[in-house]
């Protein structure tokens, strides 16, 4: 299948961020921010209706730790 | 003479001085917004990730007006300047230090969009590197503009420059005095940089561009100007 139909994880490089936060703004179904901004991910995969904001979060985060990956099965 | 300046000239001319003058302005906006959004600074009403959208929307938009900038000098029959001036600096016949200036930061936002576009590709580091490269473009810009500017005698354009400036050093200071310990050799550079910029530019406005025959002066290459050239 083409891996850009495949369902969708999310997977934060803890070592690159550094809590800017953007991320839980922009997709706050399915990350929460904790006190100092930085992402707490409520449920990795991604639903099929969220896959547009899922990769508009990813784009906009500044230190690209936030990654989109399309998942093997 | 100075208010009969802007009168001569064919329409592409205009064109050409409305296109950098509001690339000018949108740059500036492109240049503080990432200034703001870099720092540790959390805006209380508006989002981040609405300053970084402006941001990359705004530069677009930079991109758009600087491309009928040049498109536009270059047709314009007056300076008769070649496609190669516009990605080459240096080389044209028309003021080719100032115009030159212009052309160096026509590149260097050029390859601030092209790494950016292939940011996940190159990764965070290469990227950034890449892209601290928009601040050295930003000045290129201005002195350009000053020098090389049929408006820049105009007090309106000077004081669209002197709020260009004024903003874009705010935001550097304002950001200085917002950072943590650390990057103190950058801190300096940036502080150094906010310093010498207004002075340089304020000198060389009052020693090039606002005496008389800045027009021939500016017309010579960078050694005779150096020496006064007269
Ligand atoms: C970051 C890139 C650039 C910016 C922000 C910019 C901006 C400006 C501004 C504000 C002016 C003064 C206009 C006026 O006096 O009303 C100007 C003049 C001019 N620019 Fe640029 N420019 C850029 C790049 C270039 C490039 C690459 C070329 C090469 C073709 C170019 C060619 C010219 C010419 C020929 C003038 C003189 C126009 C006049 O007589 O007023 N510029 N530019
Ligand atoms: S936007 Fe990026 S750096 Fe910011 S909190 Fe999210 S993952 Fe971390």
């Amino acid at each position: 299948m083409n891996p850009a139909n495949r369902a969708k994880t999310l997977r934060i490089d803890r070592i690159a961020c550094t809590g800017q936060g953007l991320c839980g703004e922009l997709l706050p179904e399915l990350i929460d921010l904790d006190e100092w901004g930085y992402p707490i991910v409520k449920d990795r995969s991604v639903p099929d209706h969220l896959r547009a904001h899922a990769r508009r979060a990813a784009a906009a985060c500044p230190l690209l730790a936030l990654h989109l990956d399309a998942d093997r099965t | 003479m100075t208010t009969t300046l802007a009168l001569t000239g064919s329409p592409l001319w205009y064109a050409s001085r409305a296109g950098g003058t509001l690339a000018l302005v949108l740059l500036t906006a492109t240049v503080v917004l990432g200034i703001a959004s870099g720092g540790r600074v959390v805006p209380r009403r508006i989002g981040r990730f609405e300053i970084g959208l402006l941001h990359r929307n705004l530069s677009l938009l930079t991109l758009v007006f600087l491309g009928m900038h040049v498109v536009t000098a270059v047709l314009d029959p007056f300076v008769r300047l070649s496609w190669a001036v516009s990605v080459v600096p240096f080389g044209a016949s028309y003021r080719p230090l100032w115009l030159g200036l212009g052309t160096a930061a026509l590149d260097l936002l050029l390859a601030v969009l092209v790494t950016s576009a292939l940011r996940h590709r190159l990764g965070v580091r290469s990227w950034k590197a890449v892209h601290w490269l928009a601040y050295a473009a930003w000045p290129l810009a201005l002195f350009h503009s000053a020098g090389t500017g049929t408006d820049t005698r105009l007090p309106l354009q000077l004081w669209l420059y002197a709020a260009c400036l004024a903003t874009v050093i705010a935001a550097v200071w304002w950001r200085l005095a917002k950072a943590g310990p650390g990057h103190v050799a950058g801190r300096l550079t940036a502080a150094v940089a906010a310093t010498a910029v207004p002075v340089v530019l304020t000198a060389f406005l009052a020693a090039g561009p606002l005496q008389p025959g800045w027009s021939q002066r500016a017309a010579l290459t960078p050694v005779v100007l150096i020496g006064g050239g007269r």
